[in-house]
């Protein structure tokens, strides 16, 4: 019987590996700026991975085939280095492994975080909810009016808590269910919770944040091809979570200034 | 650690054990009988303090936020900080009465004081919490009031847990012939000095911090 | 006059009647088979879970009668409504986590066979130890009653992230008692696996018997020692982080609920909290959580290869050390669960580079697994399948944490199906594989009878293939952005996908199934099964020199001596192959010097 978990543990490593080695599974088309960094280090991970595990199943296939089943005398061996090659091999096979990721790894990472925002970045406010997301656009005045929970209307779509009685600088604010930006123009992100946590997901764009209720945090990005995409919550956030989506409408700048003068006419 | 220093130190936990009876009938007995383990009330005192540590990182957290205020500490505290302090040098002089020959009874009268030096921290403690409802500050009220109720409260909690032992303990000595567990009061004392090293790192956190 | 003597532990008089005997025991093992029994009803109950959650997904029109019988308001006609799929996912999770992966391979077999393996009569503090096994069934009890009362079960999943676990019934259905109930069992479930820890870690160092050094020890009682280490840290600290929520939750107070909040268009009456706290507090437990499941497993598992490859491990210090790093470093990567959360980015790569550095202890482990069996002689029954199944899974399992320990893949891949087929692998079969391997192994000690072999291979094949079946997908699906916890997908996106998604669910159903084999051979052979020897696996821990099964007290009236490292296999010995630890008989090598 060892010869045939031998065999099926080969089965195993070949049929798992198909479907990524022969791209079943294509992750979905990159529209962003620093997405390339993103998927050149999951190429990367999956190659490591891949022969790490191809290997190992394949090792421990070899192992099993070959010293099961011994009805004869022969004597036992031990690994040839003993544990000391293999103690050594695993540092040096790994220790090599995690400075690359992690070098090459901290560069995507700090093109989403540690780069400054542009300076005529598009200031847009999410506010994620219990099952929804608005976002909000400063309008011509630049500036957005402040939130206040109490004054928070679904009924009456005021979704932000405006106050444009009050505040002169929430009057022309722009409340829209979907997230309209012009193509190849940085987007900041503002992000709000309204009541518990929830998360900003949009593939295409390799961009995922959570929203924490209490903190202000705030994702950049720039998008480069024209299209509607999916944002879906990624946060566990009630009942309604699987149904919580909107949509990014990337369109051209001349559109995007065109929305936005219906938007503010309304 | 090496595996010499690991199995030392615990073979030295064994033996510290054994040599502590001082009479012959007892190293006997102790030759003869399981070895109990020593180790034990130390894990604990380990466990109660991380869990502590997690309510002190709460509190540093915690402390970042806008509604951060400051709680004037009900001045009984430092009585009971005394009561406690002294809780833990007469349960000392018991301990030392008991690894004597002699003296057993005496060591039972001093273990009394303790515990009810004990439960005297335990009635000031809250008398420190009547004082501040008084003055209308609640659990809820504020975090800073939040953490002093939920501190004082959960140590509270474990002196008591030591007053029971304590009674338990002081019942057994009075109650000359039954068999004594020594190995038992060693645990308590441990555990009661703890109690009284939390104490003073709570009142001055609370000082520093709330 | 003596007054008083020293007081003699552990001599207890043998067992009387049937309370004391087989409910209140003090017994270790009486205890240990208690864990083990909580733990096979939480695994089973935990599996029909997922089997609905998953029939829900991919058969939605789907009528499941027996389920409106069972909760009215949870699947009306039949139909399991959104907020019931997260209260089957959150019971699922909460089962499988605590009661399952914590008691089994840990509480079960650790309490049964630790003082065994080091020659003790019993456990440090038996009473300690009674109450730690009825104080983990009163958490179940608590837990389990979430499912009667009429709102239903927490659907705040198992991580009960605030604040959602925190503000109550405004912040969805389940929320208010169900989460309450949830609250109470995680603390009381705290309790219990505290005084287990202690009990653990004051028994190995105290009271180990003549000769059995620490480095003496077989792996499995090193790997439950390190593991009690760990959980007397991880469960200290989310007891705090559960009162916590406790008083959040019912006396008014703002730890982790902020100001602000309008939840079902009421303005939340709490201010200045921080959910991110709850996050810190409960992945400094999470974390460590995961390898208190899976270390005991690997203990077992290096300690049921060593005997079926009758041939030592390359290096049993290796492997006690690599198990050591990694109990040490799991205190130091929590935050990878958080990378996306909000907190500093910063500290995002201190995070991450010591969750990549763990990968090293893990290779090591494998290797020194896979090295051993060059130049072995494996002999293949259940157990030692499930032992070799367990080195396969464990490596799939783990190779998809290097891509989610990086937190630049992570902003691609967090909270997709990736991350479920990860903790899956890992936790669902590795750690599984290595409760079943101790199970086909020790049950002929703890019963006096064999299982069915040939059953048991049986299991084996159908779970082996199966999980593979139902887990590979979940990372396929994962790289293309399928988000984890939908209780069904309405988009476009997945529709090309669904067809995936069935084939894991018929798989999930077909693995699931073949248990009830497994389960049915337990059963069968407690009481018909083949009577067992001492030693049929001629193996040479200390477990083995003792009747099957062992009498009350253990070693009987003889404390044993221990003389030689607990693998001694591939020598010349008076009995075979093999030494036993407690042999007075010189070690001869099998080439004789």
């Amino acid at each position: 019987m060892g010869k045939l978990l031998a065999i099926v543990l080969v089965l195993i490593a070949v049929l798992s590996a198909y479907p990524i080695v022969s791209h079943m599974f294509v992750l979905p088309q990159d529209i962003s700026t620093h997405g390339h960094a993103i998927d050149e280090q999951i190429s990367e991970t999956m190659v490591e991975a891949g022969i790490s595990f191809i290997g190992a199943q394949l090792v421990l296939a070899f192992f099993v085939w070959s010293f099961s089943g011994r009805k004869d005398d022969r004597p036992l061996k031990n690994f040839p280095g003993g544990a000391r090659a293999l103690v050594i091999a695993a540092f040096l096979l790994v220790g090599t492994e995690i400075l690359a990721l992690g070098v090459m790894g901290q560069k995507a990472w700090a093109s989403v975080y540690f780069t400054p925002a542009k300076p005529d970045d598009i200031q847009v406010q999410a506010q994620a909810e219990q099952f929804a997301f608005y976002f909000r656009y400063p309008g011509p005045d630049g500036k957005f009016g402040g939130i206040h929970p109490e004054k928070i209307d679904e009924g009456n779509q005021n979704y932000f808590g405006l106050d444009p009685a009050n505040d002169v600088e929430a009057r022309d604010d722009i409340v829209s269910g979907e997230l309209v930006v012009p193509v190849d123009r940085e987007v900041h992100l503002l992000m709000h919770a309204k009541d518990v946590g929830h998360s900003f997901y949009v593939r295409e764009l390799r961009i995922q944040q959570d929203f924490m209720p209490g903190l202000d945090l705030s994702v950049h990005f720039t998008a480069t091809k024209l299209g509607k995409y999916e944002i879906v919550c990624t946060q566990l956030c009630g009942l309604g979570h699987y149904n919580m989506k909107a949509y990014l409408n990337v369109v051209s700048q001349p559109d995007f200034d065109k929305w936005l003068k219906d938007q503010a006419g309304q | 650690m090496s595996s010499t220093t690991l199995s030392s130190i615990s073979s030295q936990a064994g033996a510290l054990s054994k040599t502590r009876h001082v009479t012959a009938q007892n190293v006997l007995m102790a030759q003869r009988s399981e070895r109990y383990s020593s180790s034990g009330i130390w894990v604990g005192v380990f466990a109660i303090t991380m869990s502590f540590a997690a309510f002190t990182s709460a509190l540093f957290v915690r402390e970042g936020t806008g509604d951060w205020t400051h709680l004037a500490l009900p001045q009984v505290l430092y009585l009971n900080t005394l009561l406690l302090l002294a809780s833990s040098g007469t349960l000392e002089i018991a301990r030392h009465r008991l690894s004597k020959e002699e003296g057993t009874r005496k060591a039972s009268g001093w273990v009394l004081v303790t515990l009810l030096l004990g439960l005297a921290f335990c009635v000031g403690q809250s008398r420190a919490w009547l004082d501040l409802r008084a003055q209308g500050v609640f659990l809820a009220t504020n975090p800073n009031s939040s953490f002093f109720y939920l501190l004082t409260f959960l140590h509270a909690l474990h002196v008591c847990i030591g007053v029971a032992v304590l009674v338990y303990l002081a019942g057994r000595l009075l109650a000359s012939h039954t068999t004594f567990r020594l190995g038992l009061f060693r645990n308590t004392v441990v555990y009661w000095h703890f109690m009284t090293v939390l104490w003073v790192y709570l009142l001055l956190l609370c000082r520093m911090k709330l | 006059m003596q007054e008083g003597s020293l007081e003699q532990a552990h001599v207890h008089a043998p067992p009387q009647g049937f309370i004391r005997k087989y409910i209140f025991s003090l017994d270790h093992k009486v205890i240990g088979k208690q864990y083990y029994a909580l733990a096979l009803v939480a695994v089973f109950t935990g599996m029909i879970l997922s089997w609905l959650m998953r029939i829900h997904m991919v058969w939605p029109e789907a009528k499941l009668p027996f389920l409106e019988w069972f909760s009215k308001n949870g699947a009306p006609g039949g139909i399991i409504t959104p907020e019931y799929y997260l209260s089957l996912l959150t019971m699922h999770g909460t089962l499988m986590v605590f009661f399952v992966l914590t008691n089994a391979p840990f509480a079960a077999f650790g309490n049964y066979f630790l003082p065994i393996q080091i020659g003790a009569e019993d456990m440090a503090f038996p009473r300690f130890n009674m109450m730690s096994f009825w104080t983990t069934f009163l958490a179940w009890v608590v837990l389990m009653l979430a499912f009667v009362i009429p709102d239903g079960p927490p659907i705040a999943g198992w991580t009960a992230y605030a604040p959602l676990s925190a503000v109550g019934r405004d912040a969805g259905p389940g929320m208010q008692w169900g989460a309450s109930l949830w609250g109470l069992s995680i603390a009381i479930f705290c309790v219990g696996s505290l005084l287990g820890a202690l009990n653990f870690i004051a028994t190995t160092l105290d009271l180990r018997a003549k000769g059995m050094t620490l480095m003496r020890m077989p792996l499995s009682s090193w790997a439950w020692f390190i593991t009690s280490c760990i959980a007397l840290l991880a469960f200290a600290v989310l007891l705090p982080a559960c009162i916590l929520l406790i008083l959040d939750r019912h006396a008014g107070t703002s730890f982790y609920i902020p100001a602000g909040l309008v939840i079902s268009d009421r303005l939340q009456p709490h201010s200045g909290g921080s959910p991110l706290l709850w996050q810190h507090l409960f992945w400094f437990f999470g974390h460590p959580e995961v390898y208190i499941a899976i270390l005991p497993s690997m203990g077992i598992v290096s300690h049921i290869l060593v005997n079926s490859m009758r041939k030592p491990l390359l290096s049993a210090r290796v492997v006690i050390y690599s198990m050591m790093s990694i109990g040490f470093l799991s205190y130091m990567v929590w935050g990878h669960h958080m990378f996306l959360s909000g907190m500093n980015p910063m500290s995002a790569l201190a995070f991450s580079f010591p969750t990549l550095t763990i990968t090293i202890p893990a290779t090591v482990l494998t290797l020194m697994w896979l090295g051993s069996l060059y130049g072995a002689k494996i002999q293949i029954n259940s157990a030692s399948l499930f032992a070799l199944g367990f080195i396969s899974m464990f490596v799939s399992g783990g190779v998809s944490g290097f891509f989610l320990a990086q937190p630049s893949i992570d902003i691609y891949l967090h909270a997709t199906y990736f991350v479920v087929g990860h903790f899956h692998m890992v936790m669902g079969v590795a750690s599984l594989f290595g409760v079943f391997a101790g199970t086909y192994f020790w049950f002929p000690k703890m019963t006096g009878r064999m299982m069915n072999e040939s059953l048991g291979k049986l299991h084996f094949w159908l779970t082996f293939v199966g999980t593979y079946c139902i887990f590979m997908p979940f990372h396929y699906l994962g790289l293309i952005g399928n988000v984890r916890r939908y209780q069904s997908f309405v988009d476009d996106f997945m529709a090309p996908y669904l067809g995936w998604h069935k084939f894991m669910t018929i798989a999930a159903l077909i693995t699931g199934a073949s248990q009830f084999i497994f389960l049915f051979n337990l059963i069968y052979s407690r009481f018909k099964g083949k009577p067992a020897p001492e030693n049929p696996w001629n193996a040479t821990s200390l477990e083995w020199s003792i009747p099957s099964p062992p009498p009350w007290n253990n070693f009987g009236a003889k404390h044993p001596i221990v003389y030689h490292d607990p693998y001694q296999y591939g020598v010349k010995g008076s009995k075979g192959d093999f030494v036993m630890q407690d042999s007075p008989e010189q070690v001869v090598s099998a080439s004789g010097d």
